[in-house]
């Protein structure tokens, strides 16, 4: 079974070859890429299943063996996220082909988006499998670069200023990153992520200290942790809708995801969970009033993104096993109702021909189905019960209330509060948007609408409304019953999910993995010691 | 830990030049800031890879002593090449910037140009009208401006 682990970045990359060949024959692209992404979602099925029966799949590429070879690593959290990430790149990938289907882009020249899109797949997935903090390196350069071309896509003022920004941002946090890996290697001689955790207590708490911090800011950077997430919201906004969907759904989380090894595996020992508990506090609360004031709905769920990254924070925080039982959970939950919303949105914005909620209206009467796919999942990200928001929060909350102290309860009621808000947030969009009649938009007055600041672009013309075609629809209808089935299956998946949490409560079920039968560091026979 | 001084030295030239371009406002003295602390990455990767050595060839016994730590001159050679095609996009995105509004630099942000209106706005009710109304039309034309680059039409 082993064999499967590379697949997941393989057949990506074998789609983006294809795609590119199949550049001028529009169907056979289409093909190709649903294929390889189809395909992959199949292999991380068949590894999740392994995985949660076995505990692991460890592959030594080319055979060479830990700590000389490069090694991939699937354990229950990387299946998790393999097989939620696939599901989500599918169907945006479907909702994109109706897009371009819709519009008739045969003529115009974004033959790059398929291969691109599948480079950044391969970038995620490759991310997601690394048992090694250079080719951890290597797959967001992979999904970064990707994520470049896909955010400029078409060259317009508009996305080209957004792309200076965060291509300078992330190119920061990419050389910070190199520079934490060259300054690891040389402290420990090693950049195999189980043997750094077996090395990192030969170093002094003060250089644990730092190189952790150094990881920690440029992870912050890409997961967007306030005070680093001010180039989000300004940016992801002005791409087309499917990307800053599978942008804010995914990209964001592969930064959580390198933050949850950096503290459970890497640096276990050293403890900054005070900072961060504060840095996730600010995080929600400085987010969700960013949304609070927004009238654009795009850049709205652009501030909630932030906001709620901050819970996942809180659950790292923690550093229980219940609480980092509970994170999994909640991102799992996050990547899939954040994703659906964008699609949404991007339904409302061909609808209506705005994103704006100053210039929505009566999208109840005239589009009773978009209504609904945006009604669902804005109620799930709010956290009202049934959905798994609610199931997510609760049990961040109850991990929380397990280890008491002044902090904790000061997290759980900003917790609260933010889930309020972003509830706040939606139901207006849902007020204005839908249950406003369209005819009372020209002369509407409220206190509700009066501080909002319109977004950068939002003087722009109104666009003329398109229909939107069955598979736009359909793909986000799915994304809707697929965070409905969050709710519904939420036995099973947090039972997987805490069963993740609890590999990561010891850094050495994870190195054991790599190395079996180790207990502590002599036992690995290594040439090069730190030098 | 052996380290060169020399390339320590270079080292944090390159990255204090570097940091000071990449916060300067034209975008291709951004790219070259890129480049510089880029290069500062690669040489800090190089130190601490040890001492020198010679190719990690083992022949003629050589020993595994001699020898110069093959993995952080990979790490470089990876480094270098994705930095290549970061830097070859960056220039395509100049370019593409510069035909768009004729000027090499970090266009405004949108947002802070309609926060600092409202700013003016309100200082205008509270002070004297006559000197605010000027400023406000400075920011008008900004906007105005800003406008113009974000709607994407090439100026002739």
């Amino acid at each position: 079974m082993t064999a499967l682990v590379p697949l997941v970045v393989i057949l990506p990359l074998l789609g983006a070859a294809g795609a590119l060949i199949a550049g001028r024959r529009r169907r056979l692209q289409v093909m190709v890429t649903i294929a390889a992404l189809v395909a992959v979602l199949v292999v991380s099925v068949f590894l999740l299943i392994e995985v949660d029966a076995q505990g692991a799949l460890v592959m030594a590429v080319g055979g060479w063996d830990a700590p000389f070879g490069i090694s991939l690593v699937v354990d229950r959290l990387s299946a998790l996220m393999l097989i939620v990430s696939a599901a989500v790149l599918l169907a945006v990938l479907i909702f994109s082909v109706g897009q371009g289907m819709a519009d008739g882009d045969d003529e115009t020249p974004v033959s790059i988006y398929h291969p691109t899109y599948m480079v950044l797949a391969a970038g995620v997935f490759n991310a997601f499998i690394a048992g090694d903090l250079f080719n951890l390196y290597v797959g967001f350069e992979i999904l970064l670069v990707a994520s470049y071309v896909l955010l400029t896509l078409g060259g317009t003022g508009a996305r080209i200023r957004a792309g200076v920004t965060y291509i300078v941002v992330s190119l920061v946090s990419s050389l910070l990153f190199l520079a934490a890996i060259a300054v690891i290697y040389g402290a420990l001689g090693t950049v195999n992520i189980a043997h750094i955790s077996l090395r990192m207590a030969e170093l002094s708490p003060d250089i644990q200290m730092i190189l952790h911090i150094m990881l920690l800011i440029a992870f912050g950077i890409k997961a967007a942790v306030f005070p680093l997430s001010f180039w989000l919201p300004d940016s992801y906004p002005t791409a087309p809708a499917p990307v800053t969907a599978v942008f804010a759904g995914l990209l964001t989380k592969v930064g959580v995801y390198a933050i949850i090894r950096t503290e459970t595996v890497l640096f276990a020992e050293s403890d900054i969970n005070t900072a961060l508990m504060v840095v996730a506090l600010l995080t929600m609360v400085v987010g969700i009033l960013g949304a609070v004031a927004q009238a654009d709905i795009k850049r709205l769920l652009s501030f909630t993104l932030v906001s709620h990254i901050g819970y996942m924070i809180f659950g790292i925080a923690m550093g229980t096993v219940a609480g980092l039982g509970a994170t999994i959970f909640y991102i799992v939950h996050h990547i899939i109702v954040q994703t659906t919303l964008f699609l949404a949105t991007g339904l409302i914005e061909r609808h209506g021909g705005s994103t704006s909620i100053n210039r929505l209206g009566g999208l109840l009467k005239s589009a009773p189905i978009i209504a609904v796919l945006f009604f669902i999942p804005a109620l799930n990200l709010g956290g009202i019960p049934p959905f798994s928001g609610f199931i997510g929060k609760l049990a961040l909350f109850n991990a929380g209330a397990q280890e008491p102290s002044p902090l904790i309860w000061v997290l759980i009621g900003a917790g609260v509060v933010t889930s309020l808000l972003t509830l706040y947030a939606l139901a207006r969009v849902w007020n204005m948007a839908f249950w406003r009649p369209q005819s009372e938009v020209e002369t509407y007055e409220s206190s509700l609408l009066d501080e909002l600041t319109e977004a950068p672009g939002g003087s722009a013309p109104q666009q003329e409304s398109k229909n939107s075609p069955r598979l736009m629809t359909g793909s986000t209808a799915a994304m809707v019953a697929l965070s409905v089935a969050l709710t519904v299956f939420a036995g099973p998946l947090y039972g997987i999910s805490a069963r993740a949490g609890e590999n990561l409560g010891n850094p050495l079920t994870y190195t054991n993995l790599v190395f079996p039968d180790v207990e502590d560091e002599s036992e690995v026979d290594v040439r090069g010691e730190a030098r | 830990m052996t380290a060169s001084l020399t390339l320590i030295a270079v080292m944090t030239v390159l990255y204090a030049t570097g940091v000071y371009l990449m916060l300067e406002r034209s975008l291709t003295r951004v790219l070259l800031g890129f480049l510089l602390v880029a290069n500062a990455t690669s040489l800090l990767l190089l130190t601490m890879a040890g001492p020198n050595g010679v190719a990690p060839i083992l022949n003629d016994g050589t020993t595994t002593d001699d020898i110069a730590d093959p993995l952080p001159q990979a790490f470089v050679l990876t480094a270098i090449v994705i930095t290549f095609g970061v830097s070859a996009f960056l220039m395509a995105l100049i370019y593409r910037s510069w035909r768009l509004s004729k000027a090499d630099e970090v266009i405004d942000d949108a947002e802070d140009l309609a926060i600092a209106q409202r700013d003016a706005e309100v200082e205008a009710e509270l002070a004297d009208p006559d000197h605010i109304d000027q400023e406000v039309d400075h920011l008008d034309e900004l906007t105005a401006a800003h406008d113009l680059a974000e709607t994407g039409e090439e100026q002739p």
